[in-house]
């Protein structure tokens, strides 16, 4: 089957430094790759050129089999959720017009975008009569995260990027979330498949959450592997990230 | 006070008002869209700001003067007295524009472009509305410069309550100083407060 996400030798820099190295990689339909490294490993260039909010130096990054730069940007990132750290919600707007970004761009009738919000607002456990007239100011940092999920998710998109969604969340409200995205997932995938890149420094969040873990190191990819896999991986870095958890199971 | 002298307040003020009130119209139907442009293209910021800051360093009377002697704009009286209160009054509207947008969170900006907002659309639902206080901002403190710079449209027979102002000043009368004086001032306080509470009203995110 064809990968629903693929890079082709992509390379990219800015004022002369190299941020991504001739990245190959492929994501395919209904899977989660988490991209893995530190901070400066270009795992979060990578992302933002799925959505065309970064274009590659060379290579192609390919979204359905067409390169990024053949989309139109406006439909490409409309089809793709994004989620972002700081949530990146709309202050002025209510959490329900906030959820409704992107169908209301869309042109969805009144009626099909009030269910969707209430039915996903449900499911990432705020209730819709508490929460949807609340504006993002009235939410706590984990209810921010749950709406900006919730909004990622509004218009039905095929494609799911998370951009260390929980990284600025308390442990226990970070596990709640996700487990709430693993519940989704599986609901998700009955209907239509997602598939989903998700960026995290977190190697205890990419061993929970990734069907495939992409380890990247200064620019460069150093292994895909499965969770599993990833655990007996022995090469430099990923032995790094996994002293890293020793050091806390010890502690 | 005589009734004449009432009368007269009472007209002079109007005089001032409509001054005022078109020279802020006009700067911003000007300084708004042009400080949009300049959020669009940065290499044009330090030209037209580097202008608009060197009109404001002007001495108003100067700048009154320089533009009697201008064909279409110049002249005597009120028309010339207008485009010198814009020039004034673009500076702050067009900057507070320029930097109510520039300062809407990075974050908020990536999310309206990642969602798949055009650039119209990103302005329009996303940009103005949060740099609405920034730019009623600017607008007020155009407005407390303009009714104060107002006062010296008179010196070129653009009339207002400098009228009062430069005819006591002739006469070595103070009670005419005055009366032009404390009606320029109390608008001066009217404006800032009037479009403060509106400002506040738009800030409350």
């Amino acid at each position: 089957m064809e990968p629903v996400i693929a890079f082709r030798d992509v390379s990219y820099g800015i004022r002369g430094k190299e941020v991504l190295r001739h990245l190959d990689l492929e994501v395919a339909a209904g899977e989660t790759l988490v991209l893995l490294g530190r901070s400066g490993s270009g795992k979060t260039t990578a992302l933002k050129m799925v959505n065309a909010l970064l274009t590659p130096i060379s290579g192609d990054v390919c979204v359905e089999g067409k390169p990024t730069g053949d989309w139109n940007p406006i439909l490409l990132r409309r089809r793709i959720g994004y989620v972002i750290q700081e949530s990146g919600l709309f202050p002025h707007f209510t959490v329900a017009r906030n959820v409704a970004v992107v169908p209301e761009l869309e042109g969805w009738e009144r009626g099909r975008i009030d269910a969707r919000v209430d039915d996903l607002l449900a499911r990432l456990g705020l209730p819709p009569e508490e929460f949807r007239s609340r504006t993002p100011r009235q939410l706590s940092g984990g209810q921010r995260q749950r709406v900006g999920v919730a909004r990622a998710l509004a218009a039905e998109p095929s494609i799911l990027l998370m951009d260390e969604p929980f990284g600025a969340l308390d442990p226990v409200t970070r596990r709640d979330l996700q487990r709430q995205f693993l519940a989704l997932r599986k609901a998700w995938t009955k209907t239509s498949l997602l598939t989903s890149l998700f960026v995290t420094h977190d190697v205890r969040e990419a061993l929970a959450l990734a069907t495939r873990i992409a380890l990247l190191h200064e620019g460069r990819l150093e292994i895909v592997a499965t969770p599993r896999e990833f655990l007996a991986a022995r090469t430099g870095e990923a032995r790094s990230f996994l002293a890293a958890l020793e050091d806390l199971r010890e502690a | 006070m005589p009734p004449t002298l009432a009368r007269e307040i009472l007209e002079r003020t109007g005089e001032h008002v409509v001054l005022v009130a078109i020279a802020l119209f006009a700067a911003s139907l000007v300084g708004i869209p042009t400080g949009i442009f300049l959020t669009r293209k940065a290499a044009w910021r330090g030209v037209v700001l580097g202008f608009t800051n060197v009109v404001q360093t002007i001495p108003s009377l100067a700048l009154f003067g320089f533009l009697i002697p201008l064909p279409f704009i110049g002249g005597i009286g009120k028309r010339t007295a207008v485009v010198a209160l814009i020039l004034y009054a673009l500076l702050p509207v067009l900057r507070n524009t320029l930097t109510g947008i520039l300062g809407v969170d990075p974050a908020v900006v990536e999310s309206a472009v990642a969602m798949g907002m055009t650039d119209r659309q990103r302005l329009f639902q996303v940009e103005l509305p949060l740099a609405a206080p920034t730019i009623l901002a600017g607008l007020r403190i155009a407005a407390v410069t303009t009714i104060g710079t107002a006062t010296i449209a008179a010196a070129i027979g653009g009339g207002g309550l400098g009228v009062f102002i430069f005819r006591g000043l002739a006469s070595v009368d103070s009670a005419q100083i005055l009366a032009g004086a404390v009606p320029a001032a109390l608008l001066a306080l009217a404006a800032d407060g009037g479009l403060g509470w509106i400002e506040r009203r738009f800030a409350r995110f």
